[in-house]
């Protein structure tokens, strides 16, 4: 009899154990309950799967080396099957309800106060706090000022006048990018590339272009008379506007013939006249294209009579202004 | 006790961390549903796939503008001398699997990251979501957009092809263009006159793959704290949403999953970009040397409104006696965009000038309910775009035969008259629709009472008058 009391018991005590085991899942729920819903559920598993042989054909696309194509077909496929396994997911299969509660308070008073009280009363030791405050920011100005110093050795910054200089020189050679020298017969009515022989070709200040006009077509600026030799004009090939190539030859070859011949460079148009000493037609430059004298020697080999007119490329402050 | 794989592992990190509190309000954070709250995100998404993809071409990209001959197997360009960087470049769009799709996907992620920011600024701006207590959150927004210009342009700039070198030129010329400092200032950053000295090639690449992304990570996270901790603004539409009770889905599980889906869709967009549509195909601008320029060399759109302005300018330098004071690149490429930007910051200000309210804003503002700010910001940003469309002259020059000095001309004038027209347009469009809600608003009430009036009386449950 006490053994069946016992087992009574030990039962009792078991259910009591499992119900408080049990407890938790009867608590209230924080999230909403919702119906389940099967054909969603077999809907993700569909997509989840697609997603995956994707995947799977990515691999085999990237191993045969099959086009980028495929390789990114299968990829965004594969991403795009798992968003909607995600999208099917949030709009069926989570409760998607919405909850009100209050904003954050905005700024909390007492703490502030608290704050300023610290640090004020954390200074109430300090007699001359202007003084203390002063030489602080001397020392962190100084200190600072140490600290971006090493900066400098990035560029030769504090020398401004570097940015003017050229490889040109009178009786410099032209050549083309392969270092051959042009000569004046080489010059047709067309558009030319030329280089200091023996410079860095890629110096901002190595690239000409030249040009060949009628000699009587030629107004260059007074002074000038002399650099163009059979009428082959030269001009840096650098924009004074921005720094682009002056890569495009406005040349009309037949009727209408206007507008009239000019330099134009790419970047933003900025349209240089060639007869005129490399003059702003038209275009955001603010002033013409540098002019490079030319002379033509006995070998009948061109070659530069002077630099150039004035400074290559884009202007800064305190370039000169032509 | 009875093992549970899930508050196992809860109760171990919330013991050695207390997190728990921290996660049980991050996963009931309520999200306000509305489409234009996804803007960010996709901003946010196009950044993970940018980091991602962008890892991977740090592993074949060579950062080096030293000369070798190109052996690839593209043949056009075989034995032509250019940098590592670019050959490096070439090699990882030809030679190395994949490399095409990650290099394409990784520059399409560029474009809609800006492009994503761009409209959620604007979502921003028209609906006064800037206004205080968020403005923190706001300006850090629009660090991160400029900061993703600057990373663009670095990032096609280093690949030492013809276009990034005729971009370079132009940095260069509107570096040097910038009062006073410009050409100490160019010097220090090229290291030397343009196209300046070979560790430049280092610099651009440690701040497109290091220094920039990190900065860039360090505001995403901020700015998302700043959202969380000043919680999202919303539209009052009827839900029971007011200045002081925010109405959302949790961030668990009602979000998650159209967050993480958006995240995926995303990425998928952009893997389906990279692997079907060209972009940037480097290998047909060959590579760049300073005498080199080609026609119709456009940027990505996100620099196309400097473009614009560069090319808007009539041609003038600021001259004193026979020296240039400030050259021209200045107005276009350098004040413009620092006047936008300066709007931008400023506009937190300005706002709350306009429309004196100095409180604080957890509800959004219909663009009609700030018939100013909308206006403002319509003409704003028509002035940017006029100009931006403006950058595209030369192209209807070549395909529409439009002249393009005809054309240049046309927009001088345009890009301020028509965001002026854009503007007023706009101001009486808010007050049209505000003024028929208004009636809108008589006339039901009168409708109302007209029901009331001819409902039979209820003398003994009258209420009371007030």
């Amino acid at each position: 009899m006490r053994f069946l009391r016992r087992l009574v018991g030990l039962f009792v005590a078991a259910r009591t154990v499992r119900e408080l085991a049990r407890r938790p899942d009867e608590e209230p729920r924080i999230v909403e309950p919702g119906e389940p819903d099967p054909r969603a559920e077999a809907a993700v598993i569909v997509l989840l799967l697609l997603a995956a042989a994707a995947a799977v054909l990515f691999v085999v696309a990237y191993a045969l080396e099959w086009s980028t194509q495929v390789l990114g077909g299968a990829l965004g496929a594969s991403l795009a099957l798992v968003a909607a396994a995600l999208l099917v997911v949030g709009a069926r299969l989570v409760v998607t309800e919405e909850l009100a509660e209050e904003y954050p308070r905005t700024g909390t008073p007492e703490e502030q106060d608290a704050v300023a009280r610290i640090v004020r009363e954390s200074g109430s030791r300090f007699t001359r706090k202007r003084l203390l405050g002063a030489a602080a920011a001397t020392a962190g100005g100084a200190l600072g000022a140490a600290l971006v110093t090493p900066a400098l050795s990035l560029g030769p910054a504090l020398d401004t006048s570097q940015l003017n200089e050229t490889p040109w020189r009178r009786g410099l050679r032209l050549v083309d990018r392969d270092g051959r020298p042009y000569t004046a017969q080489d010059i047709e009515d067309a558009f030319y590339t030329a280089f200091p022989e023996g410079a860095d070709p890629k110096a901002i200040g190595s690239p000409i272009v030249l040009v060949r006009l009628d000699p009587g077509e030629l107004r260059l600026p007074r002074g000038r008379e002399r650099w163009a030799p059979d009428g082959i004009v030269a001009y840096s090939k650098i924009c004074t506007h921005a720094g682009c190539a002056v890569a495009l030859y406005r040349n009309p070859k037949f009727e209408p013939a206007q507008p009239d011949r000019a330099l134009v460079c790419p970047c933003h148009y900025s349209t240089f006249d060639v007869a005129t000493g490399g003059t702003v037609l038209f275009g955001p430059a603010g002033r013409p294209l540098p002019q490079l004298p030319l002379m033509v020697d006995a070998g009948g080999d061109m070659r530069a009579a002077g630099g150039f007119s004035g400074p290559v490329g884009p202007s800064w402050w305190g370039v000169r202004s032509s | 006790m009875r093992r549970d794989p899930l508050r196992d592992p809860i109760r171990f990190v919330d013991e050695r961390t207390g997190a728990a509190p921290f996660a049980r309000k991050a996963l009931r954070y309520l999200f306000p549903d509305h489409w234009s709250f996804l803007l960010g995100e996709v901003a946010l998404y196009a950044f993970v796939v940018l980091v991602a993809t962008g890892i991977f071409l740090t592993l074949f990209f060579e950062p080096s503008l030293a000369k070798t001959v190109y052996d690839g197997s593209y043949e056009p360009l075989r034995g032509a001398e250019m940098s590592h960087a670019y050959r490096s470049a070439v090699e990882l769009s030809f030679d190395v699997k994949a490399g095409l799709l990650f290099r394409q996907t990784h520059h399409w992620a560029a474009d809609v990251f800006v492009a994503a920011i761009v409209a959620h600024l604007l979502r921003i701006f028209f609906t006064g979501a800037f206004r205080k207590p968020r403005e923190l959150t706001y300006l850090i927004g629009l660090a991160m957009l400029f900061l993703g210009l600057l990373e663009g342009y670095l990032g096609y700039s280093m690949v030492d092809d013809l276009l990034s070198g005729m971009g370079l030129a132009i940095g260069y010329g509107v570096a040097l263009s910038l009062p006073l400092i410009g050409g100490n200032l160019a010097l220090l950053i090229w290291g030397g006159p343009y196209p300046g000295d070979p560790a430049f090639e280092s610099r651009m690449y440690i701040g497109h793959v290091l220094l920039f992304p990190a900065i860039l990570a360090a505001l995403i996270g901020l700015h998302l704290a700043l959202v969380a901790a000043r919680h999202h603004t919303q539209f009052r539409d009827g839900r029971g949403q007011t200045g002081r009770r925010l109405v959302g889905v949790p961030a668990f599980p009602g979000q998650a999953p159209r967050s993480l889906g958006l995240l995926c869709a995303v990425a998928s967009v952009l893997f389906l970009l990279g692997g079907l549509v060209q972009i940037n195909p480097i290998w047909l601008w060959g590579p760049y040397e300073t005498a080199l320029g080609t026609n119709g060399a456009q940027p990505d759109w996100y620099l196309g409104w400097l473009i614009g302005g560069l090319r808007l300018v009539p041609g003038f330098d600021v001259v004193i006696g026979d020296r240039t004071v400030v050259p021209n690149p200045f107005w276009g490429g350098a004040l413009f965009p620092l006047v936008v930007l300066a709007v931008l910051v400023a506009w937190s200000w300005i706002d709350r000038r306009i429309t004196g309210s100095h409180g604080v804003h957890n509800v959004l503002d219909r663009p009609r309910d700030a018939p100013l700010r909308t206006a403002f910001g319509l003409g704003f940003l028509t002035w940017i775009f006029l100009v931006f469309f403006a950058g595209s002259s030369d192209r209807f020059f070549v395909f529409l035969g439009i002249s393009y000095e005809a054309q240049i001309w046309f927009w001088r004038f345009g890009v301020w008259i028509i965001p002026a027209i854009v503007a007023v347009a706009a101001f009486r469009s808010c007050r049209a629709l505000q003024q028929f809600e208004r009636v809108e608003a008589t006339r039901e009430a009168a409708e109302e009472e007209a029901r009331a009036l001819s409902a039979p009386p209820e003398p003994e449950r009258a209420q009371p008058r007030g």
